[in-house]
């Protein structure tokens, strides 16, 4: 973290600009608004880049876009003041332009499509680095909101990121999550997207106490989109899925009555006895070998 | 005196002339006198006989000769004839053991096509492909008088294990048509360049449907650039359907066209909710969306495809700088790919230690070491502790209790090394060493420790081999695709 000090540490006079973007979570088994995990690992790995950089080198700001006002004390309200309480001072409330009326009241509101706001917000912010969790908790949860913007902007996408290494101004170094453990180092141009998934470190804990100091402003900018499609989507409680049976295509009866009874399986293995500690150790070499495990 | 010779009696003594007691003897295994007999019947080193004349003049027929196994496994006797007691290797079993050839599927001329890119994850067929490829089948097959194909695309290097015709298992797995981009560049992580690919195949060929599986190994990625990609150029069908474990309604809708004849559910607001909603042209299939294909192969013709001039010309705007080493002990134990495990057959804890780092392997451990303090809590495999999904899973010194067992269900490879030849580990195993596992272990390091020094010396020498590059490359088929 020292040496990278160094590299983030770029000209003071223009910090990087980096945005959070963050939405309403759901928990999963109660249901309740929360702040959502992984736009919350996304804040965190915000939060980690500013604590690992030169002080003011780096001006981190977090964005919730929203079609309708949020009132102070709502379960939104609440929900969203959970981001606050992770360190920061404000949460920018990104709210449509509406010509000469309040935004839309909650409860009549049709379905609408926020990132054409985040598009035109972006366009005038324009920030080095926007980081934000891969799917959303509440709504259609697509994961679709990186993309749209990361294509109407132009600018790389990247998914999976567990750890800034280094950010200078035009360049960003990041490690990436795939599958089985594994890490993969990128080097990305910005100005970026960086999407997060659960790979990521876990957020810190909320503070309450800042939750509650914190302000939420609201910035009206850009246009919202109906989203006729979404209004024909049917939405129901999910349905436990059915686990796949065993499918037995026997076509003997001698078959049908092994698999019903069949135990365990057992003895289809090589087994070495009797044999030197260095022959069995070489045994095991070659059978890691041809399994592709030892690097 | 001359004894009268009776004219016929010269005859009678050619006639065959049956010892009824001697039979007897000879049909009874338990007799005393019963080889004796055998002998004297003239069968008696040679092959029980199979057929003879009963008493009665009737052919009797030794069940337990003339048998052969049938491809179940079971005896049979062949009453078609054809063997007869001459047939060669009657009496002796023969194992009939041919591997089945499945059909043919060739379409020639498809009406449409669904194209699925399956993940190929290093570079084999997961479970997840194959039930995608399942589903795309079902949607191509659901209108004979409209059949339809389905185009596999692949990225990257393949490992080849099937035979020479579908070295990668696609065509039994249900695809007929194969568009592959062996570039070594798609090894990597080049989303941008595949995604050039992915749209020009879609303007290209215009698939009806676009199937991915919806997992973390870049299928769910891929979908989401591609949906994005055509939704800001202004088609609003291809918005893509996530997490989609459902279509409902009629399926050959789906090949003439009509794609708001289906519905697809999918889950949706963090695994809480079902969404339906009309079929759109990018489905992300979850698992176990529908049954993979069986019985029957299909050709996967490779197709005739040049590779997108946008795809080269993709900025480098994100580049591959390699994959990072990672230290084995901070891999969780879940989703480790080798794990080296411990149980109470260990007496030398720190030679487990040094071998654990050095396979690189993650550490586990039994109930047993666990509760004796030797390993952390965090470390327990089994029913109690973490269900682990490892490739390769060596268990030193682990009996192998069932909730262990249990643990490791979903294991590929058992190692077992085990003083105990007959404890249950040893019979999950696939290869198993009956020996003390500290010996074997100490063994294990000293051989990888020399061997790594012999590469070290060498590459000192400078003898690193060059890797090879390919290109991307495509054999020729041809597509007859007259969709729309």
């Amino acid at each position: 973290m020292k040496a990278d000090r160094s590299s983030v540490a770029q000209q003071a006079s223009a910090p990087l600009e980096v945005v959070s973007l963050v939405s309403l979570g759901q928990h999963p088994v109660s249901g309740r608004l929360r702040r959502a995990e992984q736009d919350a690992r996304a804040l965190e790995l915000c939060l980690a880049l500013e604590r690992q950089s030169a002080p003011g080198a780096v001006s981190l700001s977090a964005w919730h876009a929203s079609g309708s006002e949020i009132a102070l004390g709502s379960e939104q309200d609440q929900a969203l003041r959970g981001y606050l309480g992770m360190g920061l001072e404000s949460l920018t409330l990104v709210t449509p332009n509406a010509p000469g009326a309040a935004p839309l009241k909650a409860v009549d509101q049709p379905v609408v499509d926020v990132w054409p706001l985040l598009v035109t917000r972006l366009k005038q912010a324009a920030p080095q680095l926007v980081v934000c969790g891969g799917q959303g908790e509440t709504g259609e949860g697509s994961g679709l909101l990186p993309h749209l913007l990361a294509e109407s902007l132009g600018w790389p996408l990247v998914e999976g990121i567990v750890a800034i290494e280094s950010c200078d101004g035009a360049h960003l170094t990041a490690l990436q999550a795939l599958p089985r453990g594994q890490r993969r180092r990128l080097r990305v141009k910005l100005p970026a997207l960086v999407s997060v998934d659960s790979a990521a470190p876990a957020a810190r804990q909320s503070a309450f106490a800042q939750a509650r100091r914190g302000e939420l402003s609201t910035l009206a900018s850009g246009e919202l989109v109906h989203d006729a499609q979404a209004e024909t989507f049917g939405v129901a409680p999910a349905r436990k899925r059915p686990k796949r049976l065993k499918r037995i295509k026997a076509t003997s009866a001698r078959d049908r009555f092994k698999a019903a009874a069949a135990k365990a399986e057992g003895g289809g293995g090589k087994r070495l006895e009797g044999v030197s500690a260095e022959e069995g150790a070489a045994e095991i070499l070659k059978l890691l070998r041809e399994e592709g495990v030892l690097r | 005196m001359t004894i009268p010779v009776d004219p016929q009696a010269t005859e009678r003594e050619s006639l065959p002339r049956r010892d009824p007691r001697l039979e007897q003897q000879a049909r009874n295994r338990l007799h005393p006198q019963h080889l004796i007999a055998l002998q004297a019947l003239g069968r008696g080193a040679a092959a029980p006989q199979e057929r003879w004349m009963g008493p009665k003049g009737v052919t009797r027929r030794d069940p337990h000769v003339g048998h052969f196994i049938a491809a179940n496994g079971r005896k049979r006797i062949d009453r078609s004839g054809r063997s007869g007691p001459a047939a060669a290797g009657a009496g002796q079993p023969a194992v009939v053991a041919k591997a089945r050839v499945l059909p043919l599927v060739e379409i020639a001329s498809p009406a449409f096509l669904i194209a699925v890119v399956p993940d190929m994850t290093g570079g084999r067929l997961s479970s997840h492909d194959r039930d995608v490829l399942g589903l795309a089948r079902q949607i191509a097959d659901a209108d004979p008088a409209h059949q339809g194909a389905v185009l596999a695309i692949t990225f990257g290097t393949l490992r080849e294990d099937g035979d020479a015709a579908d070295s990668v298992g696609l065509g039994a797995a249900g695809a007929d048509r194969w568009l592959h981009f062996a570039d070594t560049l798609h090894d990597g992580y080049a989303p941008l360049a595949q995604l050039a690919e992915l749209e020009a195949i879609d303007g290209k060929l215009a698939p009806r449907l676009w199937l991915l599986p919806e997992s973390r190994t870049g299928g769910g990625e891929r979908g989401r650039r591609l949906g994005a990609r055509l939704l800001c150029r202004g088609d609003a069908l291809a918005r893509p359907s996530g997490n989609a474990y459902q279509l409902d309604g009629e399926l050959a809708a789906i090949g003439r066209g009509e794609l708001v004849e289906v519905s697809v559910t999918g889950r949706s607001g963090n695994g809480q909710q079902d969404l339906t909603r009309p079929l759109t042209r990018i489905v992300l299939c979850e698992a176990e969306c529908a049954e993979p294909v069986e019985d029957v192969r299909h050709a996967a013709l490779p197709l005739e495809w040049e590779a997108a001039s946008t795809a080269r010309a993709v900025p480098d705007v994100i580049e591959d700088l390699g994959p990072v080493a990672v230290d084995p002990s901070a891999i969780a134990l879940g989703e480790a790919e080798f794990i080296l495990s411990a149980g109470n057959g260990i007496r030398d804890w720190d030679g487990f230690h040094r071998a654990a780092s050095l396979l690189g392997a993650t550490e586990g451990a039994s109930r047993v070491a666990v509760d004796d303090g030797f390993m952390p809590r965090a470390r327990q495999v089994g029913a109690t502790g973490t269900w682990v999904t490892a490739r390769v899973y060596v268990a030193v010194g682990i009996s192998g209790a069932i909730q262990h067992l249990q643990g490791i269900q979903r294991c590929d490879k058992v190692v077992a090394i085990n003083t105990d030849g007959g404890c249950d580990m040893v019979k999950r195993a696939d290869l198993s060493v009956i020996g003390d596992a500290g010996a074997i272990l100490a063994s294990l390091c000293q051989q990888l420790e020399a061997e790594r020094s012999a590469v070290s010396d060498a590459s000192a020498a400078g003898q690193a081999p060059a890797a090879p590059s390919t290109s991307s490359s495509a054999s020729s088929a041809t597509l007859a695709a007259d969709a729309a």
